[in-house]
Parts: C-alpha cells; structure tokens; sequence
C-alpha cells in the first residue's frame, strides 16, 4: 500500500495538528509525523504519521520485523545509544519536535518513560532501582523520596509484595515482580508519556494479567504506547490500535474499530491470524 | 565392528589420552609445590618474618624484601588499576566499532603478551637512567606496566557482558551515560573487574626481570622510594644463585611464601567471582 493510501486510511487529517482535539476527554499528546528510520542503510520505518492521546492508550500491532518496536523506540530516541541508527521526520510533544538536533537526550528522556520487553531491574536494592531515577533529577529530603517510592510501587501493584524488603536486591524477585518494578521505577520520575515495549511477553498468564490491569489504571495520568504481539492484549488494553507491516503504517483508528471494522484487508487477515 | 562400538572405542581412547594428558600436566605442578614445600617449610620461621636479609654465613630473614614486595607491588596496583579500569571502560563503553578503539585493542593485547623483561629495559630506560640509580619508584613503575594491560582486558571484558537492555533501561530514565556506566554497568560487572585486578596483583607478585632492571636490590631495610629497594624475587634469585647453604634456604622459604600468596590471591579471585552479591 502507499503512503497516501494509508493515510487516507487514518482518522488523522481531522486530529491534523496539535491542540485539535479529536474527543473532549483525550488530548493529543504525540503527533508522529512522516517519520522514517534507518538501521544503516536498511529503511526500518517509512514515512508513519500517527497520533497518540494524553490518558489514552495506544497498541502498535503488527507481525515480527514491521518496526512497531522501532517506531517506540524513536519515541525518546533510545535508538541514539547505537551509531548507524537514525530517524528523520517529525515527532511532536505538546508541539516540540522532540527530534529536532539540539535537544537534550536526557531531559527528554526523563520527560518520556520506557519499559522493555524483558525485566531490566538495577543491580541494586528495590528501593535504590526506584530512587535511582528520581535521585537523578530532584533531590528530596529521605521522608519525600520514601513516600515517592511507596506510591510509585503501589501504582505499580507492588508494594504489598516488597514493602518488607526493600533493601533486597531487586534481581531476587520474579520475572512478573521484576517487571513491575520497573514500571515502578518509570512512573517514580513522573513523565508525561510511558511507552511499554512488549511489557508482558517474557511473563505467566498471571503477571500478564497483573501488568495490563496495571496499564488500564496508569492510563488515567499518562499518554500510554504500548507495542504487543499480543491481539488479545491489544484489543483488551488499548483505546487506539496502530497496526504496521514491513515499515508501514497500515491502519490506524480505534481499537474497536480495528478489530471489529477494519478497513484495509491487510489489516482484517493480521487480526483475524490469516498471516503473521 | 558396529559404529556404536566403534564410537565407544575411540570415545575410551580420547578420554586415556586425555586423562593422560591431564595427569602429565598436573604432576608437574604437584612436584614443583612438592619441592617447595619440601625445601622452603624449614624456612619459615619468625625470623624469616622479623629479619633483615643476612650478609653469608649468618642468621636473617627477608623482612626487607618482603616490605620491598609488598610496597611495589601496591603501588604498582595503585597506579595500574585505575587506569586500567578507565581504559577498558573507554574500550567496552565509549569505542564500540570505533578505528581508534580497534588498534588501542590490539596494541594492549600486545602489551598483555609482551615479556616482562622488556618492560623491565623499558623502565629502565625511562627512570634508571635518567635518574641515574635504581629506586623503588622504578620497580613499581614497571609492575604498574605489568597490571595495566591485565585491567584493560578483563575490564573490558567484563563490562562487555553487561546486557545492553540495562544500559537502556538506565539511558530511558534520562541519565547521562557516565552515570550509567558508573551507577548501572560497574555494579553489575564489579566482581569480575576486582577479580582482574586480583589476578594482576597475582601476577606482579612474582614478578623477577622488571624489577631486576628498576628496583633492583637492597641488603638493608629501606623505605627510601627514590633508592633501591629489596624486593623478594630479585633476593631470591640472588640467594638462589648463591654457593651459600643459609642464603639457598632463605630463597626456598621466600619462594614458598610468594607462592602461597599468590594460591590465596588466586582463590579468592575465584571465590570472588562466584560470590554474587546478589544472591537471595
């Protein structure tokens, strides 16, 4: 399909620019606009626009290698870690293009959380992971910086379980525990955006249960991306659902729609498992 | 015969010969500790621990040489570990695919395999000479040339098996990359660093040709780093040498306890790097 065509294929020419508000209740946070990627000289992304929704979530699906995760990853420009790797175009928060060269890597990336796909807790005590993040921007007197800690793992659906052991290591716990502290520790430095790589891939059905329950309540004070090979997590746990194929944004519109209407035939075969 | 028998058979002949191998090579090592022990216990005494090295034909000890080894090999630890450490985190950290990366790599591997005894002329070249006497700065100079490339590469190494994922995760937290190579890539890589730097200290202990050309010697207790200093290789390969009965019997005991140190640096490098500090 061509670009144009997916285009035509969005909702975005009425969200258009930022401020336009597509529904009262959900602001456009994110405007991704004609982004490409490169790994090298491979083109990874081809020219996807598309917006996410303050306190809304948004699922990117699509089949191994379609540059869902590469698309989130541009998102705070992780990818910059590897040289080789680059993206042009346009990616809007609350109007700043966030890939414009002078930018603080840093200060951008405190603004937009990341967890990934497998648990990634700090080779240091589960209180130390926490205040690890907000020690790097904010210094708090200890009582303020305990009470961040005890709130950022009860939004996570933790602290009954770590309250005792705080100073453990955070690589005791399990896989599912793992995960959620570090959302945890992505929400303990407050950002505007919180982008969810495969969060629950690596874990049992009951911490996958955890964890999207987990996004359904953090969804109320954040603009949430989440990328998913999960259909059944998509449709459950996002209000709009991108789906991409081999670089290409295919359809984007919300979720139910997605799953009940598509309207491209690409799209209809992914989630119906005819391929991919 | 069937190919099963045919694969025990030659699965019995690869593993006498191994074995063989094995057994050859370890008898080696059994007679030289033998040996050492066996020559070097009667050495052992107080005085070994309390008492000068001794002119021929009278009681001492090796207090000065062991004093003389300690403090080299100390401050060559003090210099060569961190730069050692901050060279292999350049490698490991800031020179991934990078050309200049590349040859301080390969000029490091060099100096990993380089023969003592070339250090030793190089330091004296650039010290001794210059100064126009041996000193104790010169030997610990030299040992610190030793550690260097030791560092280098098990640093490196080791900060090379830290997972990216962690180093992202710590970058999409927003902290600067000096932080996460300090806060997130030492800790988790910290027990094979310290036991580079104990395998380095290990290795410089027994070192004899650097400090033969830097440190050289010294038959009275010193603590002089500009003058030569006693050191207990250079004693023992001079009392070894030596036609004197009491001198040879000092050199075992002088052996025997460099070797004893250096079996402890070994297995606490060892038990060190199968310790985990995070272990529930």
């Amino acid at each position: 399909m061509s670009p144009a065509a997916a285009r035509r294929a969005m909702p975005i020419s009425s969200l258009g620019l930022p401020g336009t508000e597509a529904q009262p209740a959900s602001r456009q946070k994110v405007l991704i606009r004609d982004v490409d990627f490169y790994y090298g000289g491979f083109k990874a992304l081809k020219n996807v626009t598309l917006p996410l929704h303050d306190k809304r979530v948004t699922a990117f699906i699509g089949p191994s290698g379609c540059g869902k995760s590469t698309l989130l990853r541009v998102l705070n420009r992780i990818y910059e870690l590897y040289p080789g790797q680059r993206a042009t175009g346009e990616v809007l928060v609350d109007g700043q293009n966030i890939l414009s060269p002078g930018l603080d890597l840093n200060l951008l990336r405190a603004r937009i959380g990341m967890v990934f796909q497998k648990p990634t807790p700090f080779p240091m005590s589960i209180y130390d992971n926490i205040a690890f993040g907000i020690r790097l921007y904010e210094r708090l007197p200890r009582h303020e910086l305990d009470d961040r800690i005890e709130s950022a793992l009860r939004r996570a659906a933790l602290w009954d379980e770590v309250k005792d052991k705080l100073p453990q290591s955070g690589l005791g716990l399990s896989g599912g525990q793992q995960q959620r502290l570090c959302i945890a520790r992505a929400v303990a430095v407050r950002p505007e955006v919180l982008l969810l790589d495969e969060p629950a891939s690596a874990l049992d059905p009951i911490s996958t249960q955890r964890i999207e329950e987990l996004i359904a309540e953090l969804k109320a004070d954040y603009c949430i991306a989440i990328v998913t090979h999960n259909m059944q997590q998509a449709a459950r746990s996002s209000d709009y659902t991108a789906f991409m194929y081999l670089g290409e944004l295919i359809e984007f519109d919300e979720t139910e729609r997605i799953f009940t209407h598509p309207k491209q035939k690409h799209t209809e075969d992914y989630i119906t498992g005819r391929f991919g | 015969m069937n190919i099963y028998a045919r694969r025990r058979a030659a699965n019995a002949v690869v593993t006498t010969l191994s074995v063989a191998a094995t057994a050859f090579g370890v008898l080696w090592l059994v007679l030289v500790l033998w040996t050492l022990l066996e020559n070097g216990i009667a050495a052992i005494t107080p005085a070994l621990f309390s008492q000068m090295t001794p002119p021929p034909g009278s009681a001492g000890g090796l207090l000065n040489a062991i004093f003389g080894s300690i403090v080299m090999t100390l401050i060559g630890t003090v210099i060569g570990t961190p730069t050692g450490i901050l060279a292999g985190t350049f490698l490991a950290e800031y020179s991934r695919g990078n050309h200049f990366g590349e040859v301080v790599r390969f000029i490091n591997d060099i100096l990993l395999s380089a023969p003592s005894i070339i250090v030793g002329l190089f330091v004296y070249e650039l010290m001794v000479v210059p100064m126009g006497h041996f000193s104790a700065w010169a030997g610990a100079v030299a040992l610190s040339i030793i550690v260097i490339p030791v560092v280098v590469r098990t640093t490196e190494d080791m900060l090379s098996l830290v997972p990216n994922t962690l180093r992202e995760a710590a970058a999409a937290l927003g902290t600067p990359k000096w932080k996460v190579i300090v806060m997130v890539s030492y800790r988790a890589a910290i027990q094979g660093m310290v036991t580079g730097v104990m395998l380095a200290v290990a290795r410089i202990a027994g070192e004899t040709a650097p400090l033969l050309f830097t440190a050289l010697n010294n038959q009275f207790w010193s603590t002089n780093l500009n003058a030569p200093m006693a050191n207990l290789p250079v004693v023992i390969f001079q009392f070894a040498m030596s036609p004197y009965a009491d001198w040879q019997v000092l050199a075992w005991g002088g052996a025997l306890l460099i070797t004893i140190t250096v079996l402890f640096l070994n297995i606490g490098a060892r038990a060190l790097a199968s310790w985990s500090t995070f272990k529930q």
